[in-house]
């Protein structure tokens, strides 16, 4: 029998090799000792976003780690067909939230982890939630969803005036993808790696098929699928929105395409097709899984403790023909409207956003004309379409300062005609404004409510 | 990072009792790019545009098409724009709201309008589209059909498409299916 203490310190054993001596190839400020270790375990909260194939995985790799602090959010519930490779679920767990299966199951079995889970939308938490974590982990299959969470750990980056990015605003993001036999693991540092939408070109779009093929001429069981699912569910249900996750709706969906298939002679609908066509799905390979989310687990480690330089910046993995595994270090958009510093723009409080955008024409660094004016959703003035500039109108009087509530600093965004080298070109671009404050009376401003 | 994480943690059992910021609503790149179409639009002097949910919600809206020439000149068509928040990786999604006897337009409102699904390209813009709109009225095309019919009709008879058009616009039946006015 072994006793409790050697069996603590066996458990770590590896993990301190990492952590507990010095090094010549590890990060910035590593510090190595057993403090680390312990705040590693104390202080590190994780979210990883996503409780499918990957994010089973990674939620045990960091688990097994040391990591101590997790949540996982996920809106899905099992099915069957996620049980081959979903390894932290059983049959009898068909039909049960994934976040809350895979954080019970991995709490089962490793000792001292606590993970908290969430079975909703990433859309429905506020960014409070987002912010309390140290680093997100992103277990996803979709473009949107990945978007999503690179628009708000990009909302808590800051710059200073120098336009360098401060430190304690960077919310580091670890993305795992697979399709098949390949995937990718990349680093996402907001204002120091590019983030997800200074990249988005490498996600190729998917491919739709021309309706008229659809309804005229289909050639592959993926038309006849598509049609009884784009064309002839509207056509039968008028106006009742179709559900991807409605069995129901999806054997309809399937029995259409077999009658279309069976008319054209074009063979192989089948059920799991007509799903996979239906919701998009590519063939998930558990060991692509794996190796994926291993290779993320271990950054976020990288990250957490410095015991090691991270990737920089994108691994790609293919193991279709043989097996190649390569680094990129992509480059930042210095203009991405997400995650770039935005130009830097000290107004009075008095300025009307008349004056102001007459500023951006003169701006050195902008010479934008005819500038459309938007700040946190909110479009405080449009050049077009005459019925939007009507109704933002009134706003040209307004100081903006007042339009933007009063803070003493904000993100706007305008968009409009940029002339350089007397070239012009329509663009998008983010302003930090910052508002003099003028003898301290705005305080006095707010509280009389003029 | 860990220092960093840990001088966080601290200072958030400081500020617990704080107040918390209130949520920020926070604009997806896919907005901010629709803005710059939107904000730059260049309408045909055929087309007006609306905001159903206001000035703050670009992402949904309808565009209403007059065309002043051809076989649906004096009609009048609503058309649904559906903005996902990934655009332009992603074309908007387009529905004809009006019912219309045409070849290209099925009876429940889908397009068949190659830049609307097979040859989209983030490089194009609402614009691009509202001009394609524009020309499926001017130039009717029985080669890409969605409506087989009509499209039958406009190949072997024009006369016969054109006297169905009229018929369908001033509301009324083409064959077994009713149209109601859209003039
Ligand atoms: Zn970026």
């Amino acid at each position: 029998m072994a006793d409790p203490v050697s069996q603590a310190s066996s458990r770590w054993r590896d993990l301190d090799k990492l952590l507990l001596r010095p090094g010549n190839l590890v990060g910035p400020n590593f510090d190595p000792g057993t403090e680390l270790r312990d705040d590693l375990q104390e202080y590190a909260k994780v979210l990883v976003v996503g409780a499918g194939g990957l994010g089973c995985e990674l939620l045990k790799d960091l688990a097994l780690m040391g990591f101590r602090n997790l949540e996982v959010i996920d809106m899905d519930r099992i099915e069957v067909s996620n049980l081959n490779r979903q390894f932290l679920f059983r049959l009898q767990d068909v039909g049960k939230p994934k976040a809350e299966v895979a954080a019970h199951r991995v709490m089962e079995r490793v000792s001292g982890v606590d993970i908290v889970p969430h079975f909703c939308r990433i859309q429905d938490k506020d960014l409070e939630f987002y912010n309390k974590f140290n680093i997100i982990a992103l277990g996803l299959d979709s473009i949107e969803a990945r978007s999503y969470i690179n628009d708000v750990a990009c909302s808590f980056l800051e710059y200073d005036a120098e336009d360098n990015p401060c430190e304690e605003t960077i919310k580091p993001m670890v993305d795992g993808g697979t399709e098949g036999f390949k995937g990718h693991a990349r680093v996402i540092m907001p204002g120091v790696t590019p983030c997800f939408e200074c990249t988005i070109w490498l996600f190729p779009p998917q491919v739709k098929f021309p309706l008229c093929t659809l309804a005229e001429t289909p050639r592959t069981a993926a038309h006849c699928i598509e049609y009884a699912h784009l064309i002839k569910w509207d056509e039968v249900h008028g106006g009742k929105p179709f559900d991807a996750d409605d069995p129901e709706h999806m054997q309809w969906v399937y029995s259409e395409a077999v009658k279309r298939a069976e008319l054209f002679g074009i063979p192989g609908v089948t059920y799991s097709l007509t799903q996979g066509v239906v919701k998009n799905i590519i063939p998930a390979i558990a060991s692509t899984n794996a190796i994926i989310s291993a290779a993320c687990a271990l950054e976020t480690l990288k990250i957490a403790t410095s015991c090691s330089k991270t990737l920089s910046n994108y691994l790609s993995y293919n193991g279709l023909e043989g097996l190649h595994t390569k680094v990129t270090e992509f480059v930042r958009d210095k203009d991405c409207p997400v995650c770039g510093p935005g130009v830097l723009l000290e107004l009075d409080t008095t300025t009307t956003l008349q004056k102001f955008i007459e500023l951006l024409e003169e701006y050195p660094k902008l010479h934008m004309s005819k500038a459309s004016v938007t700040y946190r959703g909110e479009n405080l003035y449009m050049q077009a379409p005459p019925v939007l500039e009507e109704m933002t109108r009134s706003n040209l009087t307004v100081p903006l300062f007042d339009l933007m509530g009063k803070i003493p600093k904000g993100i706007v965004h305008i968009s409009g005609t940029a002339t350089k080298n007397d070239k012009k070109t329509s663009c998008t671009r983010k302003l930090r404004v910052l508002f003099k404050v003028i003898d301290g009376d705005t305080d006095m401003d707010t509280a009389t409510g003029s | 990072m860990i220092k960093l994480f840990k001088v966080k943690e601290k200072q958030r059992e400081m500020s617990e009792n704080a107040n918390g910021r209130a949520p920020v609503k926070k604009q997806s790149a896919g907005e901010l790019r629709l803005h710059k179409d939107i904000g730059e639009l260049n309408l045909p002097k055929t087309t007006t545009i609306s905001f159903p949910n206001g000035k703050d919600d670009l992402m949904n809206f309808e565009i209403t098409i007059r065309p002043d020439e051809g076989y649906y000149l004096g009609g009048i068509f609503v058309f649904t724009f559906q903005v996902s928040p990934v655009y332009p990786h992603e074309a908007p999604k387009v529905k004809c709201k009006t019912k219309v006897y045409h070849p290209n337009i099925d009876l429940e409102g889908n397009v068949c309008l190659n830049i609307l699904r097979e040859d989209w390209k983030p490089v194009l813009n609402i614009n691009t589209i509202i001009y394609g709109l524009n020309h499926l009225f001017t130039q009717p095309n029985h080669e890409d059909p969605l409506n087989h019919e009509a499209a039958a009709v406009l190949r072997d008879n024009p006369k016969m498409f054109e006297s169905n058009v009229r018929r369908a616009m001033a509301g009324g039946y083409v064959g077994q299916t009713f149209f109601p006015r859209c003039m």
